[in-house]
């Protein structure tokens, strides 16, 4: 493992250079550009806002500034975290050229997968920065969790997408399978709505999903400027480290095997 | 004694013939059967599906030596390839490298077509193993080598398969490994390309890399390598020198399949040597000697014993035949050999050559039986000339003859036209 780790870190230069050949790639023949970059997590954004806008009419209470910076807060993470899932789970039959006629370690694709995702969440986060100051969102000593929830948030991403896009190239299912529960993960995620809304039986239950609680963190440490819930935090980690662990192990061990039968 | 680059000891490999799984329902059995059955079941068998494609493969390659591997189409050649550059593992038998190997097992493999000839060369490059400051320091010997000055910033999905080719092998050529694995580059690009990809590859050969080099172009193996190897079907046919293996794949190509059984007289044999005992690489001019033997079945009479001559793309350019060269018919007993020998001078441009024989009796136009290609020649000369042969050129005079005015020239040329 840690072997494998210390190649990898040799192979830093590669990991730029296919994340940049990612970016460049998306944004190649499109009159719109990187504007793409800002123009769906809008969308996304703009979606909560309306789910938002009906709760309030529903309950009576008027719609403030502050859960919309709360959907915003939490579609722009999640929209990360599901574009990665869905390029990072072709990533490797992506690329089959590279994969069945050059060496070098596998695993450098899903990495860059994620990384060129993360260049669209900060141009996205750029944007949301402004409109939350905007908002009146001010400084708080918590906001020193964002980017620990960020590490956690990509390390899940990375760990997860090692795991699809190896099992992707042996069966495609996964690319469908994938497909329909990143469409649907969002019902079941509190993007659109809080953990606490669900009452004390089922918040559990919404949590169990590992990047619940995370995307409740950045609510809690951006928006309502206060501590992340610490035992969901830990879970969090704890799922995400394990799943990387396995994944990473599983990735390797099939590696040999992948020019033969992607 | 010199280092060992590369060493395959019993190496074997086995693929699975057929999709993966047609169906879940095969798939489920299969996962049941490999949950308890494969324990037991060893690496050397087969299941029904699955074939060998390297059979107890063994050979070694030294430092500083330019290796050959040639054979038929799904002789193995790439998979040796796929095993060296780590892409796959032998399924048994052990295979060691020592140094930094860099494979070209596809020119252009990881160009991606939506970015710029400018774009693709450091991404190739660093894929290929540079770091992205040795890319920038030969960024221009890069573009020169390849030619693409003017094209370099247009995105190389609108490139011909030509210009491709050149981009791949421009980059590959400028990478600094200690072995360098290449796969059938040659197959593209045209005369002038070719020639600086050869010559390039001569003095990457000279800086004392390790060269694994894989083609059909047997010329090419042949001016490259020392030594080469010969696979068929998975199996090592032959190692050693380039020379004896190349001769070994032509006869096989020939001899292996041919049907003698219905014949009544057979080319027995043909065999191409130069003055010295050299078979293969002839200089232009040279006189070469081809003996032809033929054997009868039954008693045949009025033979004559043709010699031809074709170019590399099996098109005729030589053909005579000992009756007519004023030499009396042959007439063959049941049982008996007989030998002719030419003598020819090579006045051929370099290049490929297959001589060929045939016995022929004029008198009723029957052709017993035609051997072509026999055996393959390889001419080379030190001057530089296309073509099939060899004219001797000599430049006799070179210089101006005077000079017209532009106005001039326009009115010489401009009748002429509205004549038409």
């Amino acid at each position: 493992m840690i072997k494998e780790i210390r190649e990898l870190l040799g192979y830093r230069e590669l990991i730029y250079a296919i994340t940049w050949k990612d970016i460049k790639i998306k944004y190649k023949q499109s009159i719109m550009g990187v504007m793409w970059a800002i123009f769906m997590p809008a969308l996304v954004v703009s979606a909560g806002a309306l789910v938002k806008y009906a709760f309030a009419r529903l309950s009576g209470t008027p719609l403030g500034l502050s859960q919309i910076a709360t959907v915003s807060v939490k579609a722009i993470p999640w929209s990360f975290f599901i574009s990665s899932l869905r390029f990072g789970t072709n990533c490797l039959t992506a690329n089959v050229n590279l994969v069945t006629k050059i060496y070098f370690p596998n695993e450098v694709f899903p990495i860059s997968a994620v990384l060129s995702q993360l260049f669209d969440l900060g141009i996205a986060s750029f944007v949301l920065c402004v409109l939350l100051a905007v908002a009146g969102i001010g400084w708080s000593i918590y906001l020193l969790w964002v980017p620990v929830l960020m590490g956690l948030l990509i390390f899940l991403a990375v760990a997860s997408v090692l795991l699809l896009s190896a099992a992707n190239l042996f069966f495609r299912d996964v690319k469908y399978i994938v497909e329909v529960i990143v469409t649907f993960a969002i019902f079941f995620t509190p993007v659109f709505y809080e953990a606490d809304f669900m009452g004390a039986t089922w918040k559990p239950i919404i949590l169990l999903n590992p990047v619940a609680p995370i995307l409740e963190g950045f609510n809690a440490c951006i928006v309502l400027r206060q501590m992340p819930e610490m035992a969901w935090i830990a879970y969090s980690a704890t799922v995400t480290i394990v799943l990387f662990f396995a994944s990473f192990r599983f990735f390797k061990k099939m590696e040999p095997s992948f020019a033969e039968n992607i | 004694m010199s280092q060992t680059a590369i060493a395959l000891n019993h190496v074997y490999k086995k693929f699975k013939k057929g999709e993966l799984y047609d169906s879940l329902r095969d798939l489920i059995p299969s996962l049941a059967r490999r949950f308890f059955v494969a324990r037991d079941r060893g690496n050397d068998s087969l299941g029904s599906k699955e074939f060998w494609a390297l059979q107890d493969v063994s050979f070694e390659i030294h430092k500083g030596e330019s290796f050959g591997i040639i054979g038929n189409n799904g002789a193995g050649k790439s998979t040796i390839l796929k095993l060296l550059s780590g892409i796959m593992k032998p399924t048994t038998g052990t295979l060691e490298v020592h140094g930094r190997l860099s494979a070209l097992i596809e020119i252009g493999a990881g160009f991606h077509p939506d970015l710029t000839g400018r774009e693709n060369i450091f991404l190739n490059g660093i894929i290929l193993g540079m770091t992205k400051g040795e890319i920038r320091r030969k960024f221009d010997e890069i573009v020169e080598f390849s030619g693409l000055e003017e094209f370099i910033d247009t995105p190389v999905k609108r490139y011909s398969s030509g210009m491709y080719a050149r981009l791949g092998f421009a980059v590959a050529a400028h990478l600094e490994p200690d072995i360098l694995v290449i796969d059938e580059v040659l197959s593209v690009g045209d005369y002038v390309f070719q020639r600086r990809c050869i010559e390039k590859m001569d003095a990457i050969l000279n800086t004392g890399v390790t060269i694994i080099f894989v083609s059909h172009n047997l010329e090419a193996v042949a001016g490259l390598c020392q030594r080469t190897l010969l696979l068929g079907h998975g199996k090592v046919i032959e190692a050693g020198p380039t020379k004896e293996v190349i001769k070994t794949y032509m006869n096989q190509g020939s001899y292996g399949q041919r049907q003698l059984i219905d014949k009544e007289v057979v080319i027995s044999k043909v065999s191409v040597h130069g003055k010295d005992g050299e078979d293969i690489r002839f200089e232009t001019g040279q006189k070469i000697y081809c003996e032809i033997e033929i054997a009868a079945r039954v008693r045949c009479c009025g033979l004559s014993i043709a010699l031809l001559v074709t170019d590399n793309n099996h098109f005729e350019i030589f053909n005579t035949s000992t009756e007519r060269l004023k030499h009396p018919t042959i007439c063959l007993d049941a049982g008996e050999s007989w030998k002719c020998e030419y003598e020819v001078c090579l006045n051929l441009a370099p290049g490929t050559y297959h001589l060929g024989a045939a016995v022929y009796r004029y008198d009723v136009q029957k052709e017993y039986d035609t051997l072509l290609p026999a055996a393959t020649i390889y001419v080379s000369s030190d001057i530089d000339i296309k073509g099939v042969t060899n004219l001797y050129p000599r430049v006799v005079s070179l210089h101006a003859i005077g000079k017209n005015d532009s106005k001039t020239s326009r009115d010489l040329i401009r009748p002429a036209c509205s004549a038409i």
